[in-house]
């Protein structure tokens, strides 16, 4: 496809602003901050939006099965799934993919009538945006298994130690 | 309808946050941040001001009426108190190096968890009351009023704060945010805004000697428990005494040891190992904890709690004490207990009966961590050890912030995870030792209702665990504090799935080869060991064999 080939050429232009729509979206002491560190190895943060936007990206060129898709996507959104962003904000950076491609590649669309496969790419970013959605779900209920694996646990042990209950054990 | 948005009105929302800077946006309490507000009988319980019945969402606090005068009296006095608190309000040139450093800022993104705008918090009410610029020049001087909305921001952000001091590490004129946030708390306690996690063990403990609540039966019960499991595993009858006089040591470890898991199994091992050694050591249903949530509201309420260890170890007559595996636990004893509640001149300078090495760093307080006392046994190789034991487990270890930057010990428990097992990983060096990324969850914010909390504060953690998952196959997260051991196993399976965590007690004893013990056939969590057959299963193979 003709616009993957453009998407290759465009790729450092389109993480570098693709990375920055996402630090958009913190705090403008945040993203200003983030910004100036220009992929700090300290921040983890950074490093796993960084890895992660360009292991999507080079999944759309490139192609991309769907267990790789679902680990560049899980490592973001399990970051923005504990953050304060509603479940919308959580998985939005991927709509910002699809806003940014066809801004940087706007010209040639329109000069080489691209528009169809442009469709063909912003079908595999809806799939993205799906998987995102189910991840972003898996990791909320994470959360609330946590949560009540705590109180399970602390109610077991609570029974156990007063001595009303001890466990069956194997005759070995 | 007149309201109703076209779909690419709809579609077209700004995700950005408002442009507004930090003294004008007030918090937003966040379900999952914040823990519940202390039920009044535990502020009855020790004393402490301000008891009734209160949620953090709730707009009215209900402060007393002279709650202004309170927290401003509250301020001047530990100014004055604390050259400390008084230098690092007015130092701070507010240069950054610090603001990255944080577990909490980096796993939420809230400006107001940098470390150094966290202190801004406060330090902006000391500039309007306390220096003439800030009296003066208002908000110029980065100055604000004293209000309902800033003790409630206060609130919010230091308990976003586990006091583990990283970023104390990298700033320049060693500003140490954890003695801010602390002093910030115990303002804030002066207004009876304690919360329950913190304000139940602080009471339980000040009422019953331990932060679950244990009476002594339940202490004795509960080890007791552990020691049928030892016999079951070892075929070794392990009689420890309690409360009795005369013995040569006592022992103290925090109580999460004895009711939680992976904690029992650390509990195990220390059971395990003093047994061996023969050692004449005696536990105690009184002084039966060695952590101190009063640590978390005042330096008075963590003075009066950690009396009963002195005090025990002089009823008892004991030489000197013994300590368990924990974080805060230790930073109150090796920093602040001698002064609190010594001299401890009754107690002896603490010598291994085994090795008869002199602990002269403990010569003060006169009580030995338990990975510096087991080191020297191995140094001395008075232990034997089957290593395979742990060659299921692929370990790395997480320095425990208070242990780590409180008191300097790196060393002995990795010289013991060397020592009893074979694989062992270390994570990189920016994410151990003295630079350690917190749990997120200690000084009393390991609570359940704040989980989203506690995901975010141990974010680098749980990056840096996945990391040596990722290559070296680690399964197993050691440490030597009892709340890591509480707290680290969610927020492995949020961060890393498929690693476990344990004490470095476990690992010792599970490879701790002891006299008269039977074959071994399973680990402390009396899971079978991988590749070993029992007796019986070798007999019935080598019968089916002949037949």
């Amino acid at each position: 496809m003709k616009i993957k080939s453009l998407l290759l050429d465009e790729k450092p232009t389109v993480l570098k602003k693709w990375f920055d729509l996402i630090l958009d979206t913190y705090p403008s002491e945040t993203s200003d901050f983030l910004k100036r560190q220009d992929n700090n190895p300290a921040d983890p943060v950074s490093q796993i939006i960084h890895a992660g936007i360009e292991g999507l990206y080079d999944g759309l060129i490139h192609g991309i099965d769907s267990d790789t898709m679902h680990a560049q996507l899980d490592s973001i959104v399990r970051v923005r799934a504990i953050q304060d962003f509603t479940a919308s904000e959580a998985i939005n950076f991927i709509f910002h993919l699809k806003k940014l491609i066809r801004a940087e590649l706007e010209q040639d669309i329109r000069e080489q009538d691209l528009y169809e496969e442009l469709l063909a790419i912003e079908s595999d970013i809806d799939g993205m945006i799906n998987m995102a959605f189910d991840i972003y779900m898996a990791c909320r209920e994470k959360i609330y298994e946590l949560k009540a694996n705590e109180m399970r646990n602390w109610t077991y042990r609570a029974v156990k130690h007063s001595k009303a209950y001890r466990e069956v054990k194997a005759d070995r | 309808m007149e309201n109703e948005q076209k779909p690419e009105e709809l579609a077209n929302i700004d995700f950005n946050p408002p442009e507004t800077g930090w003294m004008d946006t007030p918090p937003e309490f966040k379900k999952g941040i914040f823990c519940y507000g202390s039920r009044p009988s535990y502020l009855e319980a020790v004393g402490f001001p301000n008891a009734r019945e209160w949620k953090p969402t709730d707009e009215d606090w209900k402060l007393p009426d002279n709650w202004k005068e309170i927290v401003l009296e509250g301020m001047k006095e530990r100014l004055e108190k604390y050259r400390s608190f008084k230098i690092f309000m007015d130092i701070c040139v507010r240069c950054g190096a610090c603001a990255d450093k944080c577990h909490f800022y980096i796993g939420s993104g809230d400006p107001k968890n940098m470390p150094v705008l966290r202190a801004e918090l406060i330090r902006s009410v000391y500039r309007r009351y306390f220096t003439t610029a800030g009296k003066m020049f208002g908000k110029l001087a980065g100055a604000r009023d004293l209000t309902e909305d800033v003790i409630k921001e206060w609130w919010y952000y230091f308990y976003q704060c586990t006091e583990c001091r990283r970023c104390s590490v990298f700033c320049p004129y060693g500003i140490d945010q954890a003695e801010i946030t602390m002093v910030g708390r115990e303002i804030l306690n002066l207004l009876g805004t304690q919360t329950d996690w913190i304000g139940g063990p602080v009471a339980n403990c000040y009422q019953k000697g331990n932060h679950l609540g244990l009476e002594p039966h339940a202490i004795t019960s509960n080890i007791e428990y552990l020691c049928d499991d030892i016999e079951e595993i070892t075929g070794i009858t392990v009689e420890p005494s309690f409360n009795r006089k005369g013995a040569e040591i006592l022992f103290v470890t925090p109580s999460g040891d004895l009711f939680g898991d992976p904690g029992t199994y650390t509990a195990m091992g220390y059971l395990m190992l003093l047994h061996e050694l023969g050692l004449d050591y005696t536990w105690s249903t009184y002084a039966s904890e060695g952590g101190n949530f009063g640590f978390f509201t005042s330096m008075d309420m963590a003075k009066r709690l950690n009396y009963k260890i002195y005090a025990e170890a002089k009823r008892l007559g004991v030489k000197w004490i013994l300590g368990g595996e924990c974080g805060h636990m230790w930073r109150v004893l090796n920093q602040y207990m001698d002064t609190w509640n010594g001299p401890a001149d009754f107690l002896e300078e603490p010598v291994s009966p085994i090795t008869g090495t002199k602990f002269e760093n403990a010569k003060s307080t006169k009580m030995v961590h338990i990975t510096e006392f087991t080191a020297d046994l191995i140094k001395h190789n008075k232990l034997q050890f089957d290593k395979s034991r742990n060659d299921h487990l692929n370990i790395t270890f997480h320095d425990s912030c208070n242990t780590a930057r409180g008191m300097g010990i790196f060393e002995e428990p990795r010289y013991i995870i060397r020592n009893t097992c074979n694989n062992f990983f270390e994570m990189s060096d920016d994410e151990t030792r003295e630079k350690t990324f917190c749990c997120g969850s200690g000084s009393g914010l390991n609570a359940g209702e704040n989980m989203e909390l506690r995901m975010r504060g141990g974010m680098p953690r749980g990056h840096a665990v996945k990391k040596v998952q990722e290559k070296y196959g680690v399964n197993m997260l050691a440490n030597i504090c009892a709340i890591d051991r509480a707290v680290l196993p969610p927020l492995m399976d949020y961060w890393a799935p498929g690693v476990d965590v344990c004490g470095t007690h476990e690992l010792l004893a599970n490879a701790l080869i002891m006299k008269g013990e039977i074959k071994r056939t399973q680990d402390l969590r009396l899971e079978d060991l991988p590749g070993v057959e029992d007796d019986d299963d070798d007999e019935e193979n080598n019968e089916e064999g002949e037949e």
